[in-house]
């Protein structure tokens, strides 16, 4: 602790310590245990707050397990974000290895120009440009009816729009990591593979998929709190029957103006979210630090 | 491939291939397969780059339809008026500098939080270093709506509403994360003996960082500026919650796909989108530049 001080002397070193603390404190902690206590405290009219029928109660995460709707809702976001997150390293794994195995200097340029582009616009376009190509009359249905391969035009809008134009906006964030873990890997090690006679399936699963370890967990780690945190996506292409539990929590606030059953269901996501993040790192044996860098 | 094969010929030209399994892929099945990975290869890579590219296109083809909504079926004649009325648009123009404000806000927060805490950061060690950087990230790993709401509860506490002021402070925390660890990671390549050797020479310690450790990391900054200014520009889901009544870009093009729709923004996304590429191809351009000059040195 006294190292910054050492460093830059006492005011210096004081004023970037206060900064520090500001943040953490100020910024991320204090404002997560207001959150917490809203959403363990009953909604009240301002006069009775802070009288005696406001106490700790469970009430507002006992009204998210037993409501009809929102439980449900609230696990199929977890599912489909779990989803997206698989859709997104499928996709992306082949051409990460490509990129950073594959491709001469020129071809990596060119796709990470073509990459960028759709990642420098914002999301809500992004998810605009599917919004049009998944419209009933919109190109999608016009192409696949086409081709012959259906008769009737489809209602893509709802669960599996959502999902699609979702991979789309978050390909990036899987693509990126595992092409930096993938071009850390020595070209030696997989021509010595295939020296000693291994098959490509099993290059992959034995030499370069372990060592994409680090770049797949934080990618999952990245897509699936991008996913299930959405709320522009299922805004944009869902269905009324396809509500996302980012929905539900932005009625809380402010179509209901329950702030604290609100609050909860913030919390109630934050949790799942942190708890799938631990999970996914304890899955691939990756540490915290190795993952976010 | 076929070189070390003929290599390996030419060297032992009378012994037996050394190498028996990859004889196998010149026989029957291993010879189709040979030949139809690299072709599934590429089909893929050329699928992925459609699936890639065409959504843009087709955002940016509808800039041009004469059409009062905004689609490419059915074509109903190609017109520029779109693009003449997205600057016209009071609306837009004042969404995009409210983006502006809260983007130059984030900025001037998020640099000197950030580097401040990437020092804090990097004179830490042991298990104290490991709990600050798991906390330092937390940000970064918590749904951006969460962000918004704690941080809506907790200023209504003080009587201070959703605006500008929020909306700043709400991006900058998770937005300080980043910044942080670009910072970090140029901390981690600098050379402690040029402040020792400033010092010893007297300078003050406010002159060393200002002199040695502030020009240091001046790429990193730029970098991080960039960052967090498209961080804070396409933010949607923590804005969401903290904007008050501010109507920056990203919500703006949201509620106006609930509440009508016109060609115009798909005309504001194209501009966007050329500049972008303009951006895009001048960095990779730079960054090409600098590769193949390191390569050559």
């Amino acid at each position: 602790m006294t190292e910054i001080f050492d460093r830059f002397g006492k005011p210096l070193g004081g004023i970037f310590l206060g900064l520090a603390l500001l943040w953490l404190a100020g910024m991320v902690l204090v404002p997560g245990v207001f959150m917490i206590n809203a959403s363990l405290r009953p909604h009240l009219p301002p006069p009775l707050r802070g009288g005696e029928l406001d106490v700790y109660v469970l009430d507002n995460f006992a009204y998210l397990i037993n409501h009809v709707n929102h439980g449900r809702i609230f696990f199929k976001t977890v599912w489909s974000s779990a989803l997206v997150t698989l859709v997104t390293l499928l996709l992306c794994y082949p051409i990460a290895f490509w990129l950073a195995k594959v491709a001469r200097r020129w071809q990596v340029a060119v796709m990470l120009v073509l990459l960028l582009i759709p990642y420098l616009m914002n999301e809500v376009l992004r998810g605009l440009a599917w919004y049009i190509i998944l419209a009933f009359s919109g190109p999608l249905n016009a192409i696949l009816i086409g081709l012959g391969l259906m008769d009737e035009p489809v209602r893509w809008y709802g669960d599996g729009g959502v999902v699609a134009g979702m991979a789309y906006a978050y390909l990036l964030f899987m693509l990126f990591p595992i092409y930096n873990a993938i071009s850390t890997l020595d070209r030696a090690q997989i021509d010595a593979a295939r020296d000693l006679g291994a098959s490509a399936w099993r290059i992959h699963r034995r030499v370069v998929l372990p060592h994409a370890k680090v770049g797949i967990a934080t990618g999952c780690v990245f897509v699936f709190m991008m996913a299930a945190g959405s709320y522009v996506a299922p805004a944009l292409l869902g269905a009324p029957g396809s509500r996302w539990f980012t929905q539900i929590v932005y009625e809380w606030f402010f179509e209901i103006g329950n702030w604290n059953r609100g609050a909860a269901y913030g919390v109630a996501l934050m949790a799942m979210c942190l708890a799938v993040v631990l999970g996914l790192l304890a899955l691939f044996r990756v540490n915290l630090a190795s993952a976010v860098k | 491939m076929t070189q070390t094969t003929t290599a390996t010929a030419t060297l032992d030209a009378d012994l037996p291939p050394i190498i028996p399994a990859r004889r196998l892929s010149h026989s029957g099945m291993g010879l189709l397969l040979g030949r139809l990975q690299p072709l599934a290869g590429r089909v893929y890579l050329l699928v992925f780059v459609l699936f890639l590219m065409s959504p843009l296109l087709i955002l940016a083809a509808a800039a041009f339809n004469d059409s009062s909504f905004p689609t490419i079926l059915p074509w109903q004649g190609s017109t520029i008026k779109w693009i003449v009325a997205l600057f016209h648009d009071g609306e837009i123009g004042r969404a995009l500098i409210s983006s502006g404000i809260i983007a130059a806000g984030v900025i001037g927060l998020s640099l000197p939080v950030g580097t401040a805490a990437a020092l804090v950061l990097t004179s830490l060690h042991g298990r104290t270093r490991g709990v600050v950087y798991a906390l330092m990230v937390s940000p970064m790993l918590i749904p951006g709506i969460v962000i918004g709401i704690s941080t809506l509860l907790f200023w209504r506490q003080v009587g201070v509403n959703g605006g500008y002021f929020l909306t700043i402070l709400a991006q900058s925390s998770f937005i300080i994360s980043f910044v942080m660890l670009m910072i970090v990671a140029q901390l981690q390549r600098f050379d402690r003996t040029m402040e020792e050797a400033a010092l010893g020479l007297g300078a003050s310690r406010l002159l060393v960082f200002r002199r040695i450790l502030l020009p240091y990391l001046r790429p990193a900054l730029l970098a991080a500026c960039c960052i967090a200014f498209l961080q804070s520009f396409e933010n949607c889901n923590t804005t969401l919650f903290v904007r008050g009544t501010e109507t920056p870009l990203t919500i703006f093009i949201a509620t106006k796909v609930r509440t009508g729709l016109t060609p115009v923004i798909n005309a504001l996304g194209l501009v966007m989108m050329v500049g972008t590429i303009m951006g895009a191809v001048l960095w990779e351009i730079a960054r090409y530049r600098r590769a193949v000059r390191s390569a050559a040195v």
